[in-house]
């Protein structure tokens, strides 16, 4: 097929870029494009669920490949970091441009926004630079429709020299066409001839000193006058990537430093130094991009984003802009405690039945009374509430989420709250990683891979924590309903969400003032350069947000927690029912820990059900009830008021249930948690840190709280 | 020609700059230029967020936000 010739670099592309090829004559195809082109809509719908993630090999940066059949070949398709340029500024663009460069892929598809066409060529440009098996995806046409903005694709193509094909890909408009352009490139039925950038006469002069030189070192492996415009910008990374993919090592080639120092020279004497250089390579691609832009695009209505505009002066306005934010975030939260109450207690009806079930099986075996006590009141038990409780939140809080993300009103909040992140000294986008945490910390961790400056991800990382997760979020309503709203009357489920409210905006106000603190000590830096893009808003696809969201999200962090729980209730099981003298072990440890939760306005029983919850935060109200019911395993109580008198009974004020929402806000992380820090920082030390310090701060706040009450005679 | 030059986060929202002039320097200066802000740019001040900083430019039809610290590094000619 004139194609196996690149296969003998098969080997290569698992080991460096772990790629996996089921056999030699799969096909690789790299996706590039800028954030927010819709680059993962085309990968989605072009590999369906045949994808899997991971990380680039050192990186943490996501790796994610799919896989799709066209005329009976098998298409490997990377989804590279999405990225405005490939300078390699950011590991990301390092990623990206290693890929295409020494990934040998047998094609490059760039995803582009139709909308924002000329700064997307940007990107277009500088990887025909690198190689010329490019197709480019004009994405996102619908939207241009809508905004009036046409792209004469064909003019496109012609004035970059490779295909180009437009795509809806959100409706699966073009994907056809895509896969067949592609399939046209690799065989060579499409040939192509990209763009040349014009750079300044001066610079030309310099790549031509070099580039026979480097063009004998690396032969056809990459575009040698690329190389050379590269190594004469002074690009280190590039150095360490050719070492480490080609084995050459150029640092040492005292012929190819004479060139590069000859062409120093050459531009030297034009009064171009090193930061001129850059300007005059970086100016060279935009103007060409803007006259490319210039020529393809037409606007019908001048005027085609003033809706976005208008909207964005009522979400983001000096007076409105922090109420509706809090306001939407109430709203997503109301909906999700008012609508997960009645689902959550069918699911637990169902699951209980099925425990009677499971019980009336066990004794038609004749297993011991032991076995079923361990399986069916420890393990299934612990499983059928932490299901109950989080399943149908979840899957009311995600897709909730996932609208506003696809709305694009994530940017607004980071634009919103910067201000404040930045007087904390850190990163505009940890208010988006801070969001993600409210789904689940682990992802919201993960999330803080947008964070390029190692100082602010750490920050971000260590102070992920202290805003309620979705398995918190039960515990936090729960206490809210039974104790805060339950004299509200009518109006509970606004109550129980005002007071969570309350508790999120001491979590935002916490992360804050535990960043500047972080910053001040032992990560001090100054905030570094932040640009934020306020994307265009889109329609969102509620059926696919509903599908993507449970799939990628719900089950994912259900099947965690499930995966943890069910040990969990095991152990529990044994503590509360192995007994040592006349009490289980469960109530021996909780009255050893029980001095100090009273300081902290908790007893030992609440304390031990933090600790028993690490596995997972949702399990931590149950394991209080079965401790407190000293029956051994846990119960379903029938209703709220039940619960409140179970606590009552056990010596609980108001204060108890204020110090445990407190706690529940500010303790350590969840097991899966700290395991996610312990992979996204390679250090111990830093998930140390990430443990000890919202601990700390819960066992500060709590001992404040309650002494503070209990010296003003308020209980 | 340097006279009417202005930081463009002084530029007042609703009026529109042309770049003149970039002193940030190093990945900063490369992230600028990445995003178009290459001399002669026109930029539209487009709005302040509630703060007050930062402030959202539209830039070669992309709407991006910079702090203070960043587009007070960017000079440029009101028009």
């Amino acid at each position: 097929m004139g194609l196996t010739n690149q296969s003998t670099g098969t080997g290569a592309l698992k080991e460096m870029f772990e790629v996996e090829l089921e056999s030699p004559d799969d096909l690789v195809i790299a996706l590039a494009g800028n954030p927010n082109t819709g680059k993962s809509t085309v990968f989605n719908s072009l590999t369906g669920l045949n994808q899997h993630t991971g990380n680039w090999p050192g990186k943490t940066v996501t790796n994610a490949q799919g896989k799709y059949i066209h005329r009976n070949n098998r298409y490997i398709l990377v989804d590279l970091p999405g990225t405005y340029s490939l300078l390699a500024n950011s590991v990301e663009e390092e990623v990206a441009r290693d890929f295409i460069c020494f990934g040998n892929p047998h094609a490059t598809v760039v995803v582009t926004d139709a909308t924002c066409l000329e700064r997307n060529l940007n990107l277009v440009l500088q990887i025909l630079e690198i190689t010329d098996k490019v197709v480019v995806c004009v994405n996102l046409l619908d939207e241009a429709k809508r905004k009036k903005i046409d792209v004469n694709l064909k003019k496109l193509s012609k004035l970059l020299g490779v295909p180009v094909v437009g795509t809806a890909a959100r409706n699966g408009e073009g994907l056809k066409e895509l896969k067949e352009t592609v399939e046209k490139l690799i065989n060579g039925e499409i040939k192509t001839n990209p763009v040349k950038i014009d750079y300044d006469e001066v610079l030309e002069k310099a790549i031509e000193t070099v580039e026979p030189h480097i063009s004998n070192l690396v032969g056809q492996q990459i575009n040698s006058k690329w190389a050379s415009l590269r190594l004469i910008d002074g690009d280190d990374s590039l150095n360490q990537s050719m070492d480490e993919y080609l084995k050459f090592d150029f640092s040492n080639d005292e012929m190819l430093n004479q060139k590069l120092q000859a062409a120093h020279d050459l531009l030297a004497a034009e009064n171009n130094g090193v930061e001129d250089l850059r300007d005059l390579i970086v100016s060279s691609i935009v103007k060409k991009a803007e006259a490319i832009s210039k020529e393809v695009v037409s606007l019908e209505n001048k005027n085609y984003n003033q809706l976005d505009r208008k909207i964005d002066r009522v979400l983001t306005s000096k007076i409105f802009g922090l109420p509706i934010m809090i306001g939407l975030l109430g709203i997503v939260f109301w909906l999700t405690i008012a609508g997960a109450n009645v689902p959550s207690a069918m699911l637990a009806n169902g699951l209980f039945w099925i425990e009677g079930h499971l019980t009336v099986f066990f004794s038609w075996l004749g297993t011991p009374q032991w076995v079923h006590d361990i399986l069916v009141l420890g393990i299934y038990r612990t499983l059928a509430w932490v299901v109950s409780v989080m399943l149908p939140p979840m899957a009311i809080f995600f897709p909730l989420f996932t609208l506003l993300e696809d709305l694009g009103y994530l940017p607004r909040v980071a634009f919103n709250l910067d201000y404040y992140f930045k007087k904390a000294c850190a990163h505009g986008k940890q208010a988006l990683t801070m969001c993600m945490g409210f789904g689940c910390n682990a992802a919201g961790i993960i999330a803080c891979r947008i964070i390029d400056s190692p100082r602010e991800r750490l920050i971000a990382i260590i102070t992920n924590n202290f805003v309620p997760c979705n398995g918190r979020f039960p515990t936090l309503i729960a206490l809210a309903t039974i104790f805060i709203a339950s004299a509200a009357g009518a109006f509970s489920s606004i109550a129980a969400t005002l007071s969570i409210l309350a508790a999120i905006i001491l979590g935002v106000f916490i992360t804050l003032l535990i960043s500047r603190l972080l910053s001040k000590t032992i990560l001090k830096g100054l905030p570094s350069s932040f640009t934020l893009e306020l994307p265009p808003y889109r329609k969102p696809q509620v059926g696919k947000i509903i599908v993507r969201s449970i799939l990628d999200r719900t089950l994912f962090v259900l099947g965690r927690a499930v995966a943890v729980a069910a040990p969990a209730g095991l152990v529990i099981w044994l503590m509360a029912n192995i007994t040592i003298g006349n009490a289980s072990i469960l109530t021996h440890s909780a009255n050893f820990l029980d001095p100090f939760a009273q300081l902290l306005g908790m007893d030992g029983y609440i304390m031990m059900a933090f600790i028993l919850g690490l596995p997972a935060n949702e399990i931590v109200v149950p394991i209080l009830i079965m401790s407190y019911m000293a029956k051994g395993s846990m119960l379903e109580l029938d209703s709220l008021e039940e619960m409140r008198q179970l606590f009552v009974n056990n010596g609980w004020t108001w204060l108890t249930a204020v110090c445990m929402m407190l706690f529940s806000l500010n303790h350590w992380p969840c097991g899966t948690t700290l395991w996610t820090i312990r992979k996204e920082t390679q250090s111990w030390k830093w998930t140390w840190i990430s443990f000890i310090l919202p601990t700390v701060t819960g066992i500060v706040v709590c001992f404040v709280v309650a002494q503070g009450a209990k010296l003003l005679g308020l209980v | 020609m340097a006279k009417n030059l202005i930081p463009l986060n002084q530029l007042p929202i609703g009026s529109f700059g042309k770049v003149k002039r970039l002193t940030a320097e190093g990945i900063s200066r490369r992230r600028m230029l990445d995003l178009g802000l290459i001399f002669n740019t026109t930029v539209e001040s487009l709005r302040k967020s509630p703060a007050g900083d930062p402030i959202a430019y539209e830039i070669r039809g992309a709407v991006i936000a910079l702090r203070s610290e960043e587009a007070s590094k960017i000079y440029v000619e009101v028009i």
